[in-house]
């Protein structure tokens, strides 16, 4: 019994989009720095075998491996409030706990983007690549995890490819086009201003210009990062302190910085108002803190959609793709029913029994051949050859066998059982 | 006819081929109303203003016109929520007043006067049309504003095009209510020898087209658009309802004769 209580299990904690508001998440974002350092503390724990930590705009999820599944649950929170300086209550109550099956499943909906703010965006699939190629840097992700992961991409292009839900509206940038479309018809003309830069907000600008979106200016904090990026849009590059003068000329915002502080302020837009002859201007924040002011939302002709507003565009659509996202579940299904097979497998006493039944299926069939060929022998003889292969395979087998069953070295007890299944091939 | 075909537009304009029954029906409507027009016209030799229910219809009639203009030039189908039942409105209210024609005055048979009350109708409709137009802006602009996207979201076009429809429309509207009160100011010297005779009709007129001015000069000044546009043009077109009907029924003036109900002038 010893054995089966050195199982390791998976547990999973996370907050997103619907369990808590953008300003916690913003609390409570991790930077790939960051998360280094936390998974570096996860290691030094005890408690805790196996940890991966995804970090996005909506998401913040911990995946571990444990043997004792309530103290890193709660070994994991106390880091939290550790690391983000923030006291365990503010955040207790937004956090899901998953375990087991749950968090496979959990998972791999997330990757498959069936859990995303816009079901079927792709870009989540490639933020947790990201966090598991940090992991598996640090060495914090092990034998269940990688299998996991493994398993969780495997699942997430299945979705993507057997099912039409990244056919829609693939993202939330897209979902900003379409409302910048109800508010200005065309974009033929109109003059976009992108402060910061980030796979979403580029993606925006992106389809700005498919849309034959007018001038397009860059403004970064780096002035040659923004000369860059603004080559690629065949746009200007301004400096960050020219933001506000150039609130004047331009009618679509896109802001997506690091920045802690409001990067346009009321005052700022209010200013420019007369000076726009009441055109309207229209922002998105795809920062995560927010770079835009809300309160600019209130003036005339102005309007501010930051992450969570854009929540609401998308639930439009969101019918059109039920029907898909049903289909992916029911592939998240099947997947979690493998994973399950795979893990509990990866017990010692299974393994043995698998590796003791591959063995005398092998030998089975051989003598079967051998004797075919050996018809002169009498039925003793058989028997004794019979009686040999099987002493054969017990010795074969019996120091391996002890090694599985040791209790001294549980850490890597999963990494044994996975090694002996891949190197006999068990898993057919 | 008119107003079945408006209602049946406005119930079903939810549905793109719906709309476009809905359109033709008030185009088979307006057809049928033209003819209708023209045939009083031609019978009775004047132009049929004569009371209050002719009036009406003919207000029907133009709103109607105007809309199929709108409607060819900026392709905003959603206007016929707005005008479909507006025309519908007044259509049925025309139909409840007592049509006896009276006896022909003299005075309608002048070229001055049919020009005046055909500027000023189109004219009305057009800014009856800003009305609706500023109206629908507001609504889409609250439901862009709060963020709460329900059921007209979708079904509303762009604040742009709305800004710039109903801008349009002001610009017509202004225009031919500019030419009425011209060919009124002629059309009042060669009947009662002067251009203006303070009356309550032509005051209110005065205010309507100085609050349209204002408007439109704010706009191409300091560039009024989206928001206060649209409540101007709302309160607008309660000035002229009310210099339609108000100033007929409250106030005595030389214009009365036209909506009074039996009664001759």
């Amino acid at each position: 019994m010893r054995l089966l209580k050195n199982m390791l299990e998976i547990v999973l904690l996370g907050l997103n989009h619907k369990t808590a508001p953008v300003a916690l998440r913003e609390c409570l974002a991790f930077s790939p720095d960051e998360t280094s350092a936390v998974l570096k503390a996860f290691q030094e724990s005890p408690v805790i075998s196996e940890a991966v930590l995804v970090s996005t705009c909506n998401r913040v999820e911990i995946l571990m491996a444990t043997e004792d599944k309530s103290n890193a649950v709660r070994t994991a929170k106390m880091f939290l409030s550790e690391f983000k300086k923030l006291p365990a209550s503010e955040f207790e109550k937004s956090l899901y706990i998953h375990k087991g099956d749950d968090a496979v499943r959990h998972m791999f909906r997330v990757a498959s983007s069936l859990d995303s703010m816009v079901v079927g965006e792709p870009q989540i699939l490639g933020q947790i690549k990201e966090a598991y190629k940090l992991a598996t840097l640090k060495k914090t992700s092990g034998v269940i995890l990688n299998k996991l992961l493994h398993r969780t991409f495997f699942v997430a292009k299945r979705v993507r490819s057997e099912t039409g839900i990244g056919d829609h509206a693939v993202s939330i940038s897209y979902a900003a086009i379409e409302l910048g479309r109800k508010i200005f018809g065309t974009f033929e003309g109109k003059k976009v201003l992108l402060i910061g830069a980030g796979e979403m907000a580029e993606l925006a600008v992106d389809h700005l210009i498919r849309n034959k979106v007018g001038d397009i200016l860059v403004a970064n904090r780096t002035f040659e990062n923004g000369v860059k990026l603004a080559k690629r849009f065949k746009g200007n590059a301004i400096r960050f302190e020219e933001i506000a003068d150039s609130l004047e000329r331009v009618d679509i915002v896109i802001s997506s910085t690091g920045s802690t502080d409001y990067v346009v302020t009321r005052k700022q837009v209010k200013a420019v108002i007369r000076r726009r002859r009441n055109r309207p201007i229209f922002f998105i924040d795809i920062a995560v803190p927010r770079d835009i002011d809300p309160e600019i939302n209130r003036l005339t002709n102005s309007y501010v959609y930051d992450i969570d507003d854009l929540k609401g565009v998308i639930d439009g659509s969101i019918e059109n793709r039920n029907k898909e996202a049903i289909k992916g579940e029911r592939i998240v299904d099947e997947a979690v029913i493998g994973f399950r097979r795979w893990y509990d497998n990866l017990d010692v006493v299974p393994t043995i029994v698998a590796l003791r039944n591959k063995m005398d299926a092998i030998a089975q069939a051989e003598i079967k051949k051998t004797l075919l060929a050996l018809k002169h022998l009498s039925d003793e003889d058989r028997q004794a050859v019979t009686r040999m292969t099987n002493a054969m395979i017990n010795k074969i087998l019996h120091d391996p066998t002890l090694l599985l069953k040791s209790n001294g070295h549980h850490q890597n007890k999963s990494g044994y059982l996975d090694i002996t299944r891949k190197l006999f091939k068990l898993d057919e | 006819m008119l107003s079945t075909a408006g209602y049946v537009a406005y119930l079903f304009l939810q549905k793109n081929y719906l709309q476009q029954t809905g359109f033709y029906l008030i185009l088979a409507g307006f057809l049928c109303h033209t003819t209708w027009i023209g045939y009083g016209f031609v019978q009775s030799g004047h132009f049929p203003i004569n009371n209050l229910h002719q009036t009406l219809s003919m207000a029907g009639w133009t709103i109607a016109g105007v809309f199929l203009i709108f409607h060819y030039r900026f392709h905003l189908k959603i206007l016929g929520i707005f005008t479909a039942p507006l025309v519908t409105l007044v259509m049925v209210i025309a139909s409840r007043l007592p049509s006896a024609p009276h006896t022909a005055d003299s005075i309608l048979n002048n070229i001055w006067l049919v020009a005046h009350v055909i500027t000023i109708f189109i004219g009305e409709a057009s800014f009856a049309l800003a009305c609706g137009v500023g109206f629908l802006y507001l609504v889409q602009e609250h439901t862009i504003k709060s963020k709460t996207h329900g059921f007209f979201f979708k079904r509303l076009p762009s604040l742009e095009l709305l800004d710039t429809t109903g801008y349009a429309c002001i610009v017509a509207g202004f225009t031919m209510l500019t030419l009425g009160l011209i060919t009124g100011f002629i059309y009042a010297k060669s009947v009662w020898g002067r251009f203006w005779s303070w009356d309550p009709k032509e005051v209110w007129s005065g205010i309507t087209w100085l609050l349209y001015a204002a408007l439109l000069h704010q706009r191409l000044t300091v560039g009024w658009r989206g928001r206060k546009a649209a409540i101007m043009a709302i309160i607008g077109f309660a000035v002229i309802l009310f210099t339609f009907f108000g100033v007929n029924f409250l106030l005595q003036g030389h214009h009365g004769e036209f909506t009074k109900l039996q009664m001759g002038g």
